[in-house]
C-alpha cells in the first residue's frame, strides 16, 4: 500500500519533469495463449471445466537513458495446462520505476537481479514455464569507479499471483554484492593480457520462528566469494557459496551448514571451442520461506550442470534437474569446425560438437554425529566430497555439414543415464534408465523463400527385471522395457520466408498399447488412450499439427494435437510448453 | 484502494508515456539502455554500443536451433554485408548460468565476428519486448528500431538485407 502510494508519487514526478533528456524509448510486448483442451490420460492432460483457457500478459518499458519505469498487466482466465496453481486473475503483475546514471542506478518495485553465478541470489521470470519469483522492493546499485560496483537488494519476493494481486512470500531478503575489475584500477593496467575481476556476496533472509517443537534461526545467512580471470584465449572463473543452519521442509528441518561452489574453465580460438565444469552443491535449497517447496521463493538458482537439448524425444522424456538437497557434477564440451582439407570435410567445413556431463551424490558421513545428540546436525560431508553413485550422465555428440547451397545435414547421438528413484523423471520409470537417441535431421532450400526441414529421432531404452501378472493370475519375473519403452519422432516443417510456416510432427511410442498399460501399470488405472489420430495404428502417437503466420515482430500460430511438455523447436523459434491436448492458439507481438 | 491505486498508476503511466510520442517528431521505438557484458567481461551500454553505421542485434542462445542457423546463415555473408553497409551484428546471448560457459565455445567454434553480449538474467530480453528466441531487430545510427522479426526460417536473411539496404539508401 505504502509502496504503490510511493510509486505513484515518484511516476508523477518522473513523467512530469525529467521525461525529455535522452531521447526516450518505449518498449514492450503482448503474449495471449488461447488453449480449447481434450481430456488425454496418457500424457496427463485434463480437459478443464471451463474446456477454455486464456493466458495473457503485456509489458510497457519506458527508458530514457536516465529515468525507466516499467509495467506488466497479466491475466490468467484461468490459466493454460501446466502453469502452477500460483497464477491466477487479472491485474498488475509487475511495475518498477528507476533512475540511473553514470554513478548510481536506483529501482523501487518489482526487482529482476542476479549476484555473480546466481548461486546466493538470483530473481528472475520465465514467463513460458510460469515462473517469477521478483524481489519487491528496492535496489541500489552505486560505480564509485574504477571498475567497482557495489549492489543493495531489500525486500519481499513474489510468491503468487491471486485474484489479481502480487502475493508475497513471508520472508524478508536482504543482499549485498560486490564486485571489483581489477584492471580497471588503473589506465596502464587495462590493456594486459590478463583481466581478473573479483567479487563478493552476502544475502540474508529474515523469516519469524512460528514453531514450538524447534528453535529455528530467523535469520538465515548465506556469503562467499567469486574470481574470473581471462588470459588470451584462457578463462576461469569459479565461486563459492556458503550458507548458514536453514532448518526447512526441502532440508527435513536439519542444522547443517550448505555450501555451492562452481568452476568453470575454457578455451577458443577461431574454429575450436572447449569448456569443462564443475559444480558441488550440498544442503544449498534456500528460499524465503523455509516451508515452501516445488519452485516457489527461491532465492538463489543452482543450474543443472548439463547440456540443454532441443530434440524433443531428448528434451521432453528425461531431463535433469540439479538437486538442491546435494550433488556432485561436472561437465565437458568441445565444438571444432573443420575447414582446411576441401575433400574430406566439404566446401563448407564440417563442424563437429561432443559433450558429456555427469552428476553423483554427495559422499556422506552419517556415523560422525549422535542422532541423539539435540544439535540437529545429520551428517558430515566436504565440497567435491562425492560417492560413486551415480544421479545422472550424457554423453553426446553431433556432426555438421553443409553439403551444398540447398543442402545441409546434422547427425546426432546421445546416451542418457538417469537414476530415476533420485529424481522421479518417468513416472513408470525402475531404476537406472538408460537411453540410446540416434537423430538425424536434415535441411533443405528449395529456393529463395521456400524450404524444408526433416527430423528423424529413434529412442531406444534398457530393459529392467519386473514383475509380470500372466492371465492366471501367475507372478512371473520378466525382462521388460523400462518406463514407457521406445520411441520414435518424425517431423516436418515446410517453411515460406517470411510469412509462413507449416509443420506435421509425430512422437510414436513403439510399444504396442496393450504391453505399454498392462507392464507399466497404465491398465490398472483403467487408462485408455483416447486419440483420435492414429488410435488404430501399432503404438500410442502424438500428431501435432502447427500453421504459423509471421509479420515483422508480430506472429501468429495454431496448433493442434498432442503434446508433450518440453523444449518445442518449431516453426522458426524454441518456447518451453507444457503437456496438452488439443488446440492452442497463441499471438505474440512486440513494440 | 490498493487496486485503484494500482489502476491509476497504471493509467498515468500508459498516458505519459503516449503522450510524449504526441509531441516529437522523433521515434519512440529506440534501443533501450541497459548494461551487459561482453565475453571479455567488458561493459557495454546497449543505448550506445559505439558504431557508426546501422546495427542488427540478434536474440539468440545455445539451446536454440533457429537462432543457430539464423547466424551462421548470416556469418558467411557477413563480410559482405560489411563492405557494402557498414552493418555490425550484435549477438545477444540469452543463456543463462546453466549454459553461458558454452557461449564463447560456441561462437569461437563455429568462427562467429560479431559482437557477442551476454544477458544472463535476461534484462535486456526484457527490455526490447523479445517473447521468443530468435528475434532480429535493425538499428538505424540513431539508435532507432526500423525493422524487426520473430522466427527464421531460411531465406529471412535476404528481407533482413533489403531493409538494411533501403536504410543505407536513404541515409545517403
Amino acid at each position: 500500500m505504502k509502496t504503490t502510494f510511493n510509486a505513484f508519487l515518484a511516476s508523477v514526478l518522473t513523467f512530469g519533469t525529467f521525461a525529455q533528456q535522452n531521447g526516450p524509448a518505449i518498449n514492450g510486448n503482448i503474449e495471449t495463449t488461447f488453449q480449447y483442451l481434450n481430456d488425454d490420460p496418457v500424457i496427463e492432460a485434463t480437459q478443464p471445466p471451463q474446456k477454455g483457457l486464456l493466458n495473457s500478459y503485456m509489458n510497457v518499458f519506458y527508458n530514457d537513458g536516465k529515468f525507466k519505469a516499467g509495467l506488466r498487466m497479466e491475466s490468467y482466465l484461468p490459466r493454460i495446462q501446466g502453469y502452477p496453481s500460483t497464477f491466477d486473475g487479472t491485474g498488475l503483475g509487475m511495475r518498477y520505476i528507476g533512475y540511473q546514471n553514470d554513478f548510481v542506478d536506483v529501482t523501487v518495485g518489482s526487482i529482476y537481479e542476479q549476484f555473480g553465478n546466481g548461486l546466493a541470489f538470483r530473481t528472475y521470470e520465465n514467463r513460458a514455464l510460469g515462473y517469477d519469483n521478483f524481489l519487491d522492493g528496492a535496489r541500489v546499485i552505486i560505480k564509485p569507479g574504477k571498475g567497482l560496483k557495489i549492489k543493495g537488494v531489500y525486500g519481499y519476493q513474489r510468491q503468487a499471483f491471486l485474484e489479481g494481486q502480487i502475493v508475497h512470500g513471508k520472508g524478508l531478503v536482504r543482499g549485498l554484492d560486490a564486485e571489483w575489475n581489477i584492471n580497471s584500477f588503473k589506465d596502464s593496467w587495462k590493456d594486459k593480457k590478463l583481466n581478473v575481476t573479483i567479487g563478493a556476496s552476502f544475502v540474508s533472509k529474515y523469516q519469524k520462528d512460528d514453531r514450538e517443537d524447534l528453535v529455528l534461526p530467523e535469520n538465515v545467512g548465506a556469503y562467499g566469494g567469486r574470481i574470473a580471470m581471462r588470459y588470451k584465449k584462457f578463462t576461469l572463473n569459479g565461486e563459492y557459496i556458503f550458507k548458514g543452519q536453514d532448518p526447512s521442509f526441502d532440508n527435513q528441518e536439519i542444522y547443517n551448514t550448505g555450501h555451492a561452489a562452481v568452476i568453470n574453465f575454457g578455451y577458443s580460438q577461431k574454429g575450436l571451442g572447449i569448456m569443462l565444469a564443475a559444480k558441488s552443491v550440498d544442503n544449498m535449497s534456500f528460499r524465503s520461506d523455509r516451508d515452501e517447496k516445488l519452485q516457489n521463493l527461491l532465492i538463489n538458482y543452482l543450474p543443472a550442470m548439463n547440456k540443454v537439448h532441443s530434440y524433443n524425444l531428448v528434451a521432453s522424456l528425461y531431463p535433469w534437474a540439479t538437486q538442491p538437497v546435494g550433488e556432485i557434477a561436472f561437465q565437458g564440451e568441445i565444438v571444432y569446425t573443420a575447414k582446411k582439407n576441401k575433400k574430406l570435410f566439404g566446401k563448407y567445413g564440417t563442424t563437429f560438437n561432443a559433450n558429456i556431463s555427469t552428476a553423483y551424490r554427495p559422499n556422506r558421513d552419517y556415523s560422525v554425529y549422535n542422532p541423539l545428540d539435540s544439535n540437529g546436525i545429520a551428517y558430515r560431508t566436504g565440497v567435491f566430497d562425492m560417492s560413486d553413485s551415480l544421479y545422472w550422465r550424457d554423453v553426446n555428440f553431433n556432426i555438421y555439414r553443409k553439403l551444398n547451397k540447398a543442402l545441409n545435414i546434422r547427425v546426432s547421438y546421445f546416451n542418457i543415464t538417469m537414476n530415476n528413484d533420485v529424481n522421479k523423471v518417468a513416472a513408470y520409470g525402475k531404476g537406472y534408465i538408460n537411453a540410446n537417441v540416434g537423430v538425424l535431421e536434415v535441411g533443405y532450400k528449395i529456393n529463395k523463400k521456400h524450404s524444408l526441414r526433416g527430423e528423424f529421432q529413434a529412442l531406444f531404452i534398457n530393459k529392467v527385471d519386473e514383475h509380470v501378472v500372466d492371465v492366471n493370475g501367475d507372478t512371473t519375473m520378466q525382462r521388460v522395457l523400462n518406463d514407457r519403452g521406445n520411441w520414435i519422432t518424425g517431423l516436418i516443417e515446410y517453411n515460406v520466408s517470411p510469412h509462413w510456416f507449416f509443420s506435421v510432427m509425430d512422437q510414436i511410442n513403439l510399444e504396442s498399447q496393450a504391453s505399454v498399460y498392462s507392464v507399466n501399470h497404465i491398465k490398472e488405472e483403467g487408462v485408455k488412450d483416447t486419440d483420435i489420430f492414429g488410435a488404430n495404428l501399432p503404438g500410442v502417437h502424438h500428431f501435432y499439427f502447427s500453421v504459423g503466420y509471421i509479420r515483422e515482430s508480430t506472429r501468429i500460430s495454431i496448433g493442434y494435437g498432442r503434446q508433450r511438455a518440453g523444449l518445442f523447436c518449431v516453426g522458426g523459434i524454441c518456447r518451453t510448453v507444457p503437456a496438452s491436448n488439443g488446440l492452442t492458439l497463441s499471438f505474440t507481438q512486440s513494440f | 484502494m490498493k487496486k485503484l491505486l494500482n489502476l491509476t498508476f497504471a493509467i498515468l503511466f500508459v498516458s505519459s508515456v503516449f503522450a510524449q510520442g504526441d509531441e516529437g517528431h522523433k521515434s519512440l521505438h529506440k534501443v533501450p539502455s541497459v548494461k551487459l557484458l561482453d565475453m571479455d567481461g567488458n561493459e557495454v551500454n546497449t543505448a550506445d554500443l559505439g558504431f557508426e553505421g546501422p546495427v542488427i542485434i540478434s536474440f539468440w542462445a545455445t539451446w536454440c536451433s533457429p537462432c543457430k542457423r539464423e547466424l551462421n546463415t548470416i556469418q558467411d555473408l557477413y563480410v559482405d554485408w560489411q563492405e557494402e553497409t557498414g552493418v555490425n551484428l550484435v549477438a545477444v546471448s540469452i543463456d543463462d548460468e546453466r549454459t553461458k560457459n558454452s557461449v564463447p565455445m560456441y561462437v569461437d567454434g563455429k568462427g562467429w565476428e560479431y559482437l557477442v553480449l551476454m544477458d544472463t538474467n535476461s534484462d535486456f530480453k526484457r527490455a526490447m519486448g523479445v517473447n521468443n528466441v530468435p528475434h532480429t531487430f535493425l538499428i538505424d545510427k540513431d539508435g532507432n528500431i526500423v525493422y524487426s522479426h520473430n522466427n527464421y526460417a531460411p531465406g529471412d536473411e535476404e528481407l533482413l538485407y533489403e531493409h538494411l539496404l533501403e536504410l543505407v539508401n536513404k541515409n545517403k
